[in-house]
């Protein structure tokens, strides 16, 4: 029988983490799923686990002058009624799940669950959020992006854990996400989209643009996006064909039970023009 | 195995059990409260959904590890409650009841969000209720249900 520890501090989790051989859980909505076996008996967890849910002192979402900071066991709900949460976060918040789901989920078990059709990530992968990981005896800083090496595969040590997700402030003048998917909740994406725009003396001063579950990871292009800096508010309107022609090696989709890569590709296409046509 | 205590329907249990258990399995099992029921058993349909710290969850996907001296209230501890007559009747008067089976969880998503937002719009109704799937009524009957609870009930939430 695997073991269960539960921790009710940090110090908890990361002496327990330090000591054993433990995955982490935290709502455990995806977990209990993933190891699902049958009615009336215990979850089947491949290894012993550590439960993080009970953390308070990672309840909490604050901020600086520069970031957001929000504790990893903050429920989503949490993070969708937080006003100092950026807007397009909460915007895919709100199409994860349902209440009952999000009132557990987490923020850094979705991040930790690294599924391309991750809601959150797509997001995430926009603000360049960073994470605050801790040892017991470390504490580091990387970008989402860095942390994610593949699909289900994260950069964390058997004795680190996700403690904080941070996300930049960034003032933008328009912000887009739209999640395809059947269903309005409880379902899992067949692509999502998200875009971000800041104009300065009516030229293009940052864009973004963001893809889910069309290849293994999300794609955010950089080299793509510094091309569009300094372009005026008319040209990138109509420069949509373009920008699709840019993003079309990199949007990858496969065929599964959720969908085509067909549709996905071609819907991907619609939700550039979409974006482009609100600025 | 571990001794764990929580407050269940307004009464403190302790129960020495496998805290890898689905809150789900400990509810109907060892607590004979069956009012909280298996439909999907991953969190789509939301016949298991009870009350955690007056929030609404799957017990389906909640480990008994989470609920640790946190309060859960199930359709039978709510049963006992003012509100709950009133969303009944709500219910009852709305045609909101065809076989029954999603029922509990359909109650449970009401109280969460007249709970929160005692005067929901369409669609608050419909994001609150968007975890609990019914295959009989076409949700237009339950939808309306709620709105005549939050009118019925007016003060009570």
């Amino acid at each position: 029988m695997v073991k269960a520890f539960v921790a009710k501090s940090l110090d908890d989790c990361l002496n327990i983490l330090n000591q054993e051989n433990v995955k982490i859980v935290a709502g455990g909505t995806d977990m209990l799923i993933q190891n699902r076996t049958h009615s009336g008996i215990a979850i089947g967890f491949k290894t012993d686990v550590l439960y993080v849910s009970l953390v308070d002192e990672l309840k909490h979402i604050t901020e600086d002058k520069s970031n957001i900071y929000i504790g990893a066991t903050c429920s989503l709900e949490q993070i969708l009624e937080n006003n100092l949460v950026p807007k397009i976060l909460r915007d895919s918040i709100l199409e994860m799940a349902s209440p009952a789901i999000r009132h557990t989920a987490t923020l850094a078990g979705n991040i930790g669950n690294a599924s391309p059709a991750g809601d959150s990530l797509v997001c995430l992968y926009l603000l360049d959020a960073k994470l605050e990981i801790k040892s017991i005896n470390s504490t580091r800083y990387q970008l989402l992006k860095d942390f994610i090496l593949g699909v289900r595969k994260i950069d964390l040590a058997k004795n680190e854990m996700i403690t904080k997700i941070i996300i930049p402030k960034i003032n933008f003048d328009l912000v887009y996400f739209r999640k395809v998917g059947p269903r309005l909740s409880d379902a899992i994406s067949k692509l999502s989209f998200a875009g971000a725009l800041r104009m300065e003396n009516n030229l293009v001063k940052d864009i973004r643009f963001a893809f889910g579950a069309v290849n293994i990871f999300v794609v955010r292009r950089r080299e793509i996006e510094e091309k569009l800096i300094g372009i005026d508010k008319k040209t990138i309107k109509d420069m949509s064909d373009e920008i699709i022609g840019y993003y079309s090696e990199f949007i990858k989709p496969i065929d599964d039970q959720r969908s085509n890569k067909l549709y996905r590709k071609e819907v991907c296409s619609n939700l550039i023009k979409e974006f482009l046509e609100k600025i | 195995m571990a001794k764990i205590k929580f407050t269940l329907n307004n009464e403190v249990v302790e129960i020495d059990k496998d805290l890898n258990m689905r809150l789900l399995d400990v509810l109907r099992n060892d607590f004979n409260l069956t009012g909280p029921k298996e439909g999907c058993g991953e969190g789509e349909c939301g016949a298991c959904a009870v009350l955690l710290n007056h929030e609404i969850v799957n017990s389906c996907c909640t480990p008994l590890a989470n609920v640790m001296d946190k309060e859960i209230i199930t359709i039978e501890g709510f049963s006992i409650t003012e509100r709950y007559r009133i969303i009944k009747e709500a219910f009852a008067k709305t045609g909101g009841v065809q076989c029954g089976f999603c029922t509990p969880g359909m109650i449970i998503a009401t109280e969460s969000l007249l709970n929160k937002n005692p005067h929901p719009n369409d669609f608050e109704i419909k994001i609150g209720l968007s975890g609990n799937l019914c295959r009989c009524t076409g949700y237009n009957l339950i939808i309306e249900a709620v709105k005549e609870a939050a009118k019925a009930g007016e003060g009570l939430w």
